[in-house]
């Protein structure tokens, strides 16, 4: 496989964390098959990471995905040792995090790991500059040269402007700008970020996803990004592990994850993406410029397909149900033919899906031909169509970047 | 006899209390005469600067000092008050106290704020600074006052050290609850970018603390203000002074407008420490 050939910038093997008195009793509880809340009640000790093994290459945005409590934010902070680990190692270009010395750990954070939270955990006392100067200030570099670093970062996260003001001014989607420009000032070229978009709402999330992603593009940094919201894991990341109770229990591309379920936790996770309810076909369809019938002359459909520079055309049957698609040549032939409508032939079959379609069943429908997909009711009445340029502009921008990412990262592995 | 006396053998407490001063005392005269000599040399340059110049200069200083810290209003009564002192023929014993107070607050801070620091970081500091704490704060002054006066005699200096007993525990206390109270949140990212132990005490801790910790300061300094009577009764000067001799000459004018005199001191004092947070606030807005 490719991705063997790609540097690991990370390792995690057999990470695990158990927080309590009985770390020992409780790891084995839970690998002889008992259920986390169960060790939880019976010894009062919680194993919030469970044998985590995987690696992070360099340059991929890796995505930790799971629901509450699944152990998301304590495998996070074993990288960069703000949690050690209770069993195995977490190697960070080969050195294992877990046993490094103060003074050496502080030397990563401070030039290798740099780390994005959900609560942001801002100074409430200094204002936005002199909080994205704080990592810079930590290190101890120069005045000047740091005020410089905070304003780029400013303006990464396009707060120009912004710089005087107070924190608590500023509204929760503002904070978090302020928190990843934090980590952007200090350039370290692995980010870790914890829910960083959670507590915002939808709009401001969305925007500040699409941030991310502009950003990425230009830093390119490796990232470690935890969320446990699908929708945003296939969007920001190029690979996921699903994680629950604790143990990881499904990895891959986001598309393997999403195409292929390993269990019903993942499935339950599935389900819950927007794709069912936003992203199907009534969302991308659009109105038919024209359509044709079938006892209409050929002459009249040419010229409306060529007024509406359309490569082919629906036919209608006479009930009003969708019969097919005829193509220009045909149409074209028949007029030449002097006939007196288009039944002489018979239309091409082409593929018809309801409204509530997925968009993801639709897409493959185009690999055998790229003639649009019709869009029917329940009672076979044509309703729309989908062209692959429909279907592409329909996807959210954020798919496209997905999609683009996706595609860079295999071209990185490639290298 | 009563029975439980024949039962409960009685524990000399006292007379080891006596020898105890006996042995501090004998062997550690040098010690407490060098304690004596930065206390007594501190109180008296404090006096020196505020009741040698014209009291009309002091007067505009400190209402100017009081605007820079909090503001016009502020200024202006510490201005007023001042003036009326002037006119009670009370300045030269104000001064005095007000040195005392200023000294006493000043050494409780130097010990306060480092000690609720360790309080912060060491549970075992903790364990022990808690109960001491509150015995410094219940104990009845009297109690300490008759070792302070074998040791260091009557005068400025145990006056000093009674009100430093008294007045330190909010410094140490305000402290430790500023410190506690920093979001856990904040912390956590100072340490993910790198930051010392002490980077993360100076950049995050105490500057997030601080609020807290100014009201610390304004308690020490009431409290202080609270014992210039009972430090009189060892020896100090200054307006509690008045008002014992008050007491003793049974002259209510005098004691009353010492009194006034120490409220106003009282106001000046607690509103300068308080609006000197308030309006940082105000002015980084
Ligand atoms: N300091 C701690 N002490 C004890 N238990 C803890 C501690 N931190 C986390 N846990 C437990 O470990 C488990 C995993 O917690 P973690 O915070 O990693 O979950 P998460 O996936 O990040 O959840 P969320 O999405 O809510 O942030 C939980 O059961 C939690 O109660
Ligand atoms: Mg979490």
């Amino acid at each position: 496989m490719a991705t063997q050939t790609a540097t690991s910038i990370i390792r995690v093997q057999n990470v695990s964390k158990v927080f309590g008195s009985k770390k020992k009793q409780a790891l084995a509880m839970r690998r002889s098959g008992r259920s986390k809340a169960e060790t939880e009640e019976k010894i009062k000790t919680t194993v919030a990471v469970m044998d985590a093994e995987f690696d992070v290459y360099k340059g991929e945005t890796f995505v930790l995905i799971g629901l509450s409590g699944s152990g998301k934010s304590t495998l996070l902070r074993c990288l960069n040792g703000l949690i050690k680990p209770s069993e195995g190692s977490v190697l960070l270009e080969n050195e294992n995090i877990g046993r490094l010395d103060r003074r050496r750990l502080q030397q990563i954070r401070r030039n290798k790991i740099g780390m994005v939270f959900q609560n942001v955990g801002l100074l409430p006392n200094r204002n936005v500059l002199d909080n994205i100067m704080f990592g810079l200030e930590v290190k101890g570099v120069e005045k000047s040269v740091r005020e410089k670093k905070a304003k780029d970062a400013l303006e990464m996260v396009r707060l120009n402007g912004q710089a005087y003001k107070r924190v608590d001014e500023l509204s929760g989607g503002m904070k978090q700008r302020v928190g990843l420009a934090r980590a952007l000032a200090s350039d370290q070229e692995i980010l870790l970020m914890d829910e960083p978009f959670s507590a915002l709402d939808p709009l401001i999330r969305r925007e500040m996803q699409k941030l991310f992603l502009d950003i990425q593009g230009e830093v390119q940094k490796t990232v470690i990004f935890v969320t446990h919201d699908l929708d945003e894991a296939l969007m920001l990341g190029h690979r996921a592990a699903v994680m629950k109770d604790g143990e990881i229990v499904q990895f891959g591309t986001s598309e393997d994850i999403l195409g292929d379920p390993a269990n019903d936790y993942v499935e339950q996770l599935v389900q819950g993406v927007d794709y069912s309810k936003i992203r199907t076909a009534k969302s991308a369809m659009k109105p038919l410029k024209a359509i044709a019938y079938q006892n209409e002359s050929p002459q009249v459909v040419l010229r409306r397909m060529k007024a509406n520079h359309l490569p082919a055309i629906f036919v209608m049957k006479r009930d009003g149900t969708l019969s097919g698609l005829i193509q220009l040549p045909q149409v074209t032939n028949l007029a030449e033919k002097r006939r007196q409508d288009l039944s002489a032939i018979t239309p091409n079959p082409c593929h018809r899906v309801g409204m509530e379609t997925p968009l993801r069943e639709i897409l493959p429908l185009y690999s055998d031909q790229p003639v649009p997909v019709a869009v029917v009711d329940k009672d076979h009445r044509l309703k729309g169509e989908i062209t692959p340029v429909s279907l592409i502009n329909s996807l959210t921008k954020e798919i496209q970047d997905y999609e683009r990412k996706k595609s860079d990262l295999t071209e990185a592995v490639q290298e | 006899m009563t029975t439980p006396d024949k039962l409960i053998p009685s524990i000399p407490l006292s007379s080891w209390a006596n020898a105890f001063v006996d042995w501090l005392t004998a062997n550690f005269s040098g010690l407490f005469n060098i304690i004596n000599d930065v206390f007594e040399g501190f109180v008296g340059l404090l006096h020196w600067l505020l009741a040698s110049p014209s009291p009309l200069i002091v007067v505009v200083l400190i209402s100017l000092i009081a605007w820079w810290l909090a503001g016009w209003r502020v200024s202006l009564f510490t201005c007023f008050g001042l003036l009326l002192i002037i006119s009670l023929r009370l300045w030269d014993s104000a001064m005095l106290t007000l040195a005392l107070v200023l000294a006493s607050t000043l050494i409780s801070l130097i010990f306060g704020i480092p000690l609720g620091i360790l309080t912060y970081r060491f549970h075992k500091v903790r364990v022990v600074i808690k109960p001491i704490l509150d015995i410094m704060q219940t104990m009845p002054a009297f109690v300490y006052l008759i070792p302070a006066v074998l040791i260091f005699g009557l005068g400025n200096v145990t006056a000093l050290l009674a009100t430093f007993i008294f007045a330190m525990p909010p410094a140490v206390r305000l402290t430790y609850l500023g410190l506690t109270h920093v979001p856990q949140a904040t912390l956590e990212a100072a340490e993910a970018f790198g930051a010392t132990e002490w980077q993360k005490l100076f950049k995050v801790q105490l500057p997030l603390a601080l609020p807290m910790i100014m009201s610390g300061v304004n308690q020490v300094i009431m409290l202080s203000l609270s014992m210039v009577v009972i430090a009189s009764m060892v020896g100090a000067g200054g307006l509690g002074a008045e008002v014992l001799r008050s007491i003793s000459m049974l002259d209510v004018g005098l004691g009353f407008v010492a009194g006034i005199s120490v409220v106003i001191i009282a106001i000046i004092l607690d509103r300068v420490t308080i609006y000197s947070t308030r309006k940082k606030k105000i002015i980084s807005k």
